[in-house]
């Protein structure tokens, strides 16, 4: 009886949604004139940045990346909240066979190159497709990798939270200094550079590292203490 | 030439959400949800968006699938328990 | 011939819409529910970044050479919104499956019908 009333509205919702989607045209464009014109031209003249997606969420609309590093930091908190009972009843991982001598040679190899890959990507996210998030999450499946080959792998669960809670802090310190530079929150305010260049784009880059060092942090701490809970 | 990869990525994607719906194994559903991301990543690749494609590769496919199976390793493995106790006597 | 791709794409994506709907209604494990949330996700992704392609259009990138070439990038706003939406969606995601293991050490079950009995 249930699965016919949920069927029944799932229908309705397809034809709803059918009527919408498939009268629109697929690859022609919506408006002659848009904001996309606007951005796709000062984001050569005014920013001298390479990457258009880089510039609209660092700097137009930054403050959509301000919400989204706090419900980030958000779910890390309620995470340790709600797995953690009391601080030192962390256990040890219960493994039910170490990992051969194969895994654990070639998981060490990997390890620096990984880290590497991660911290390349968001350096140079105003110029190739990159950035602070998949910089980020690069380097904590790189700490993944290791946890899970050793058993006694620890990484320091104070440290992550000093280096998250700084870059964080930095992040809206940034904004404020644009706040009393020029008038508004977030606004750019160092020199920029010319095209295609590494040291463009002003204040950019730095935010972009900030941004990798803290989600690559939170993501890793998030990992851990999902795999060091007791049973 | 696209046409016939976009049916057949679109195809292989439909089949896996239908498996991971209707499968009773919970490692198995996850492995599917899995294959679905990767999916998604290739196309957007194809729909010209590189940095939504490498965040949805690194977000979708590694993290998500790791929490997942630590949530059924400390949970049950199977979607009856009936199931369980039948599968433990054996 | 690009009348059918319209077609595909655009329906694809609602269909896993209405799949990851049907799982998270109607079935009664609370893994199952949490990964038909996760489907869900995926083809709302889909739909956003399949409205802002342009026909024979390129990644919006100004590399070396390619400098004045922004009449045929495709749109880059639903990219960035995408972006944003995907790191929350895994955060909901990673709160939800916690919140399943403490039920889970409660209560002993992970069936919902069962967990609503108990409560009486």
């Amino acid at each position: 009886m249930k699965k016919l009333i949920v069927i029944l509205l799932l229908a309705v919702l397809a034809w709803d949604l059918g009527v919408i989607f498939l009268g629109l045209n697929f690859g022609n464009e919506h408006f002659t004139e848009g904001v996309k014109d606007q951005y796709l031209e000062k984001t050569v003249t005014e920013l001298n940045v390479a990457n258009t997606v880089t510039s609209i969420v660092v700097n137009f609309r930054g403050f959509d990346t301000l919400g989204e590093v706090t419900v980030l930091f958000l779910a890390a908190t309620a995470l340790g909240g709600i797995l953690y009972k009391k601080r030192h009843h962390v256990g040890e991982r219960s493994v039910l066979f170490p990992s051969s001598s194969l895994v654990m040679s070639g998981s060490k190899l990997l390890f620096p190159a990984i880290i590497l890959l991660g911290v390349y990507v968001f350096v140079h996210g105003h110029l190739s497709p990159g950035g602070g998030f998949q910089g980020g999450t690069i380097i904590a499946t790189g700490f993944l990798l290791m946890l899970l080959a050793y058993d006694n792998y620890s990484v320091s669960h104070n440290l992550l939270s000093i280096i998250e809670s700084l870059a964080g802090i930095f992040f809206v310190v940034i904004g404020l200094l644009g706040f009393m530079n020029h008038g508004t929150f977030l606004e750019n305010f160092l020199p920029t550079g010319t095209l295609n260049n590494l040291f463009s784009g002003g204040v950019i880059p730095i935010v972009y590292i900030l941004i990798g060092f803290k989600v690559a942090a939170e993501l890793t701490g998030v990992i851990y203490t999902v795999l060091h809970e007791k049973d | 030439m696209y046409l016939i990869l976009f049916i057949v990525l679109l195809i292989i994607m439909l089949g896996a959400a239908v498996y991971a719906v209707v499968q009773k194994d919970l490692l198995v559903a996850v492995i599917a949800t899995g294959v679905i991301s990767l999916i998604l990543a290739i196309l957007f690749y194809l729909l010209q968006a590189p940095d939504v494609a490498l965040t949805e590769a690194a977000i979708g496919v590694a993290l998500t699938t790791i929490i997942f199976v630590i949530t059924i390793r400390n949970t049950v493995r199977y979607e009856d328990e009936h199931d369980k106790n039948k599968k433990s006597n054996s | 011939m690009f009348k059918y791709i319209e077609f595909s794409i655009y329906g694809a994506s609602i269909l896993l819409i209405l799949i990851g709907l049907y799982g998270a209604l109607v079935k009664k494990s609370l893994i199952k529910i949490v990964i038909g949330l996760s489907i869900v996700d995926a083809g709302v992704h889909l739909i956003f970044v399949a409205m802002g392609y342009i026909r024979g259009g390129t990644a919006p990138i100004f590399s070396p050479g390619f400098e004045n070439d922004a009449s045929r990038m495709v749109d880059p706003i639903p990219q960035a919104l995408v972006l944003t939406a995907i790191v929350i969606g895994f955060a909901v995601t990673a709160v939800a499956l916690s919140l399943v293991i403490r039920l889970y050490k409660h209560h002993d079950t992970l069936r919902i019908d069962e967990i609503k009995n108990l409560k009486w």
